[in-house]
């Protein structure tokens, strides 16, 4: 593992929060795909925070575009070095909000043209950089300043868009979801995705102390606890069948909920069992969809 | 210098900035508990804990926040969090 790479390559004093887990992500992705890398990005947290004018971060070439047309300005370098005959690999990165929402044409546009470079999304689940506004990959009942919990609302009244399964369904070669909590895992993904050709798509879990309001120091813990509650399934697709998923001994969906100001009206006055009945069934769910379950010999 | 179009004036790395004044604690790394594992250096979410000739972390407290990531998931308790004395 090259450490002294990766910090040269992602370089200190961005301004990202004490405890960021998409700054964690940027360094990660930037050691696993080296430095014949040309990173995409578009607007976002990991964009405003890298790159405070007139300086940077990124010790790669970097192009910033809109929240809209990220994966088309993606395109567009991907075919331009084809035509020159070069060989860096294309990274475009993007937020929850640019990826699931905003720039879901040109997404979907640049997998169904089957350009050969790699979509990162590091969803921390809502609108971080403006102001915590809900996300197509807002979680069920996270209270946002969009979608906030009161005496008629239990917060985001809607589940999570599931945009793994929408590319996958685009033919993408190589699709797979990671969480910051598992970096070698996370790394070995990037790796796999970057020298896949094609369009292929990563989406990491990136909890994000501020939005979520958790303390920065738990930011890793807290992205643990979503994969061991079933709430979060990190797995692989290839050619749109899961090849690899990681398993678990399932915790109850309580253990990752308490700990978040998102999901506090859940457990104050009082414990809502209706409510968490259901985030917990969503976690049963996807524990019959994916076979997580680890069951221990007794 | 004269500036032409389409330039950004005076460009420069983010190591310009000195994020270690946001910092409240202190990570104090505790060598004889370390057991060169590399975790706080792999999710440092600043990038700024190096290497030794021995292998042991050396944080650049002239970046470290403060966060307090590599203390609490530190596996054998090397890294303290301390009060920051200014």
């Amino acid at each position: 593992m090259n450490d002294e790479a990766a910090c040269v390559l992602f370089d200190s004093g961005h301004r990202a929060c004490g405890g960021c887990a998409a700054a964690m992500a940027a360094r990660l992705i930037l050691d696993a795909a080296g430095k014949d890398t040309i990173v995409v990005s578009s607007t976002g947290c990991m964009e405003v925070f890298s790159t405070p004018y007139p300086e940077t971060a990124w010790g790669v070439p970097w192009i910033h575009s809109l929240f809209e047309n990220n994966s088309a300005v993606a395109s567009g370098v991907v075919a331009s070095l084809k035509k020159q005959g070069r060989k860096e690999k294309v990274i475009a990165l993007g937020g929850d909000g640019a990826t699931f929402d905003i720039g879901m044409l040109c997404l979907s546009g640049a997998f169904e043209r089957g350009h050969d470079f790699t979509y990162i999304c590091y969803d921390n689940e809502a609108y971080m950089n403006t102001g915590i506004q809900r996300s197509g990959a807002t979680p069920y009942d996270a209270s946002t300043t969009t979608s906030p919990a009161g005496s008629c609302s239990f917060g985001n009244s809607r589940p999570k868009k599931d945009l793994p399964m929408i590319l996958a369904a685009h033919g993408a070669p190589y699709v797979a979801t990671a969480s910051i909590a598992y970096p070698p895992d996370f790394k070995k993904k990037v790796e796999k995705a970057v020298n896949t050709p094609g369009p292929c798509y990563i989406q990491v879990h990136a909890p994000c102390c501020t939005g979520w309001g958790f303390e920065g120091e738990k930011t890793v813990a807290i992205g643990k606890l979503a994969i061991e509650t079933g709430l979060w399934v990190n797995y692989e697709m290839e050619n749109g069948v899961v090849t690899k998923v990681k398993k678990v001994v399932r915790k109850p969906v309580d253990d990752y909920l308490v700990g978040q100001k998102r999901f506090r009206h859940l457990f104050k006055p009082k414990r809502n069992d209706a409510e968490i009945a259901k985030i917990q069934a969503l976690a049963d769910r996807n524990a019959v969809k994916f076979g997580i379950d680890i069951t221990l010999k007794k | 210098m004269a500036i032409g179009t389409g330039c950004t004036a005076r460009p420069g790395k983010s190591r310009n900035n000195k994020t270690g004044s946001w910092r409240v604690f202190r990570p104090e790394f505790i060598n004889e508990k370390c057991t060169s594992c590399g975790m706080c250096r792999i999710i440092c979410p600043e990038g700024c804990i190096g290497e030794n000739e021995e292998g042991l972390p050396v944080p650049d407290y002239d970046y470290c926040k403060g966060c307090g990531l590599c203390a609490e998931e530190c596996p054998s308790e090397a890294i303290e969090m301390k009060k920051e004395e200014k």
